[in-house]
């Protein structure tokens, strides 16, 4: 009878009615939290106890020679790459290690990968509709149908992206700076919580670089985003708080300008860069 | 695209579509209005043998859009596709040799005359079920169906793709060829199936059953085509796109490729086994030969010459090739080949988009008008 008792209690919440994917913890503040992270590669440590902190809404620069362990970095945060030790948090519910890379991405951490690939053959409305948040299984996708509500969802990211003149046309014609924001508006188009981007102005034109500040600025607030770059002119642009990483731990951080005139930075990063500047 | 709530019906909005299905009615109309209305010896006659020839090339065109969908539209080269053809064809043959009855030559009630004659005494059972024609019509569409099923799920799991997956159909092509030329198999061996008489109650040899089959065969490519063309429009199709450019990207995107490419492999596979059991009782014999490695070869390169990704390219191209096929093989049987290889270099080289990519340049030329007007049309 308890039993019985127990099961009619309508406060009572089962485990099997609570959906999986829970929303974001964040309010104990951070969104991202890895703490005394470690991983070798063959005796090599690519990162070596590595403690970072990205506050909800934040815009994070990570800068670093190559070999500090950047990439590593994200592919431990999507869960490509398995740290030996330490912990990975998304919020302060989600232990990102005890899940795979589908689990990471539907939690929402969306990552853009140095090389952008979109899909050529479809337009660039087409592009952002398959990266479109949805029942991704076999008859939803064949039976799915264009609602006003998702043409607008669409309709927004391409304001964000600045592409809405592009919308019917093959994402194969695009530049490589369109191709770029195309595909942060792919990312966009799933909600996530913190974007992960890797090197987003590699190879663009200054005004290309312009656009792009404006659009990664203008995200953060609503996401939390990390960018990876080299470009010290473009971290200089958007950062409010940079990380120096250095042979996988973290050199430095604070504003650029602190950053700059540390003198470790400018020993292992800064200063090779100034001196080639000089020249 | 909103107005048509449901997605089968979809392809019926699109020009191209209509323009397809308008030019095929037409075209079986036609044909029917010549055969049935116009007295035998006039110049516009068009004879049963004839009927029954355009009802093979549909067969064959049927059979193109199924390998379009799997190549055109997921990169997916299959060349094996004869083996799904084949099986279909199998399928339809043993339902046309049931009904044989007991009018064989050695005049057995239940055994063709191919088991007989090898001192069988029982039907095997897996011969069992096919004297229903609901049965055997299923079964043209399920065989086919489960081997790709198996196939496709061994192979996309494994992320076999691209000249590896190419290889592979062509194998299990191979492979079902021999079978089917063992007698044990119990499919009649290397003569394969025939002296069909009845289907459906009707003789397969009265110019009226032709006629039957061939309009039959039309309808089938016509609701194939719509199916095509509303997987291809939807959301699915747009997904098989994107696979077929970007696997990796596709599946970082959250799409379960393996199971998308699986579901339109097993469609393909099923429109193939169709085409084959409409080609069967037109053709009147189903042997190993339909499961030839060339065979298959040779369907794609029909898509190849009419324009892949287009559907109705596959089906020009079939039609075409087809046509050029019993014009050469019966004026200069020993150059078929070479002309085939010609055709196919040319159509490469001058025409990568196939028929269909210069049907479609004309038409955008026309309708942008920045083309100089055609001679024709200043005539006019």
């Amino acid at each position: 009878m308890s039993i019985l008792r127990s099961l009619a209690h309508r406060d009572r919440v089962f485990d099997f009615l609570v959906p999986a994917a829970s929303p974001v913890d964040v309010r104990h503040g951070p969104i991202l939290y890895l703490e005394d992270v470690t991983v070798s590669f063959d005796g090599f440590k690519a990162i070596n106890n590595l403690n970072l902190t990205i506050d909800d809404g934040e815009l994070r620069c990570i800068i670093g020679p190559n070999g500090a362990g950047k990439t590593t970095m994200m592919d431990i945060i999507t869960g490509k790459t398995r740290p030996d030790t330490g912990s990975v948090w998304f919020g302060s519910r989600h232990d990102l290690l005890s899940m795979n890379e589908p689990e990471i991405a539907s939690l929402g951490i969306g990552r853009k990968f140095q090389k952008p690939t979109v899909f050529e053959a479809l337009t660039v409305f087409e592009n952002l509709e398959l990266a479109m948040a949805a029942d991704k299984r076999i008859l939803p996708t064949l039976t799915a149908r264009m609602t006003g509500e998702i043409r607008d969802r669409i309709e927004e990211v391409l304001v964000a992206i600045g592409l809405t003149e592009m919308r019917g046309r093959p994402a194969g014609i695009l530049s490589h700076g369109q191709k770029q924001w195309l595909e942060i508006g792919m990312l966009l188009m799933q909600r996530p919580r913190l974007l992960l981007v890797d090197e987003p102005v590699a190879g663009m034109t200054e005004q290309e670089m312009e656009r792009t500040a404006e659009l990664l600025t203008g995200l953060a607030g609503k996401q939390s985003v990390v960018v990876v770059e080299h470009d010290m002119g473009f971290v200089r642009s958007i950062a409010r708080k940079v990380t120096v990483l250095h042979q996988g731990s973290v050199l430095a951080e604070g504003s650029m300008d602190q950053v700059a005139s540390d003198p470790r930075v400018v020993e292992v990063y800064l200063g090779a860069e100034a001196e080639e500047e000089t020249v | 695209m909103d107005s048509s709530r449901l997605w089968l019906l979809r392809p019926f909005g699109e020009r191209s579509t209509l323009i397809f299905l308008g030019v095929l009615l037409a075209a079986m109309t036609l044909v029917t209005l010549l055969h049935v209305a116009v007295p035998p010896g006039h110049p516009l006659y068009v004879s049963a043998y004839t009927v029954n020839l355009f009802g093979k090339y549909l067969s064959y065109a049927l059979l193109a859009v199924a390998v379009d969908l799997v190549w055109g539209y997921l990169g997916i080269l299959s060349l094996g596709h004869g083996a799904f053809f084949a099986l279909g064809g199998y399928a339809m043959g043993m339902y046309l040799m049931r009904q044989i009855g007991d009018r064989g030559v050695y005049g057995h009630p239940v055994l063709p005359d191919f088991m007989v004659f090898l001192n069988w005494d029982s039907l095997p059972w897996y011969w069992l079920g096919f004297d229903m024609a609901w049965f055997a019509f299923l079964m043209v569409l399920l065989v086919p169906g489960a081997l790709a099923l198996v196939f496709g799920f061994l192979a996309f799991r494994s992320r076999v793709t691209g000249v590896y997956l190419s290889i592979i159909t062509q194998a299990l092509t191979f492979a079902l060829m021999l079978a089917f030329f063992r007698n044990e198999m119990g499919f009649g061996g290397n003569n394969g199936l025939t002296d069909f008489r009845e289907i459906l109650g009707f003789n397969l040899r009265s110019s009226d059953t032709r006629l039957g089959l061939f309009l039959a065969t039309g309808v089938a490519l016509a609701l194939s085509y719509v199916l095509c063309r509303a997987i291809v429009t939807s959301k699915l199709g747009r997904v098989c796109v994107a696979t077929r450019d970007a696997e990796a990207r596709t599946r970082f995107l959250g799409y379960r490729v393996e199971r998308f490419q699986l579901f339109v492999f097993v469609v393909s596979a099923m429109l193939a086994g169709l085409a084959g059991a409409l080609y069967v009782p037109q053709v009147g014999i189903i042997n190993p030969s339909e499961f030839s490695p060339l065979f298959s070869i040779e369907i794609v390169l029909w898509v190849a010459l009419g324009g892949r990704a287009t559907l109705y390219g596959a089906v020009i191209g079939a039609i075409l090739v087809n046509y050029a096929k019993t014009v050469f093989t019966g004026a200069m049987p020993d150059a078929w080949l070479f002309a085939l290889g010609g055709l196919f270099v040319l159509v490469t080289v001058f025409l990568p988009k196939g028929v269909a990519g210069l049907l479609a340049l004309r038409l955008r030329r026309r309708r942008n008008g920045n083309g100089s007007p055609s001679v024709k049309e200043a005539a006019a």
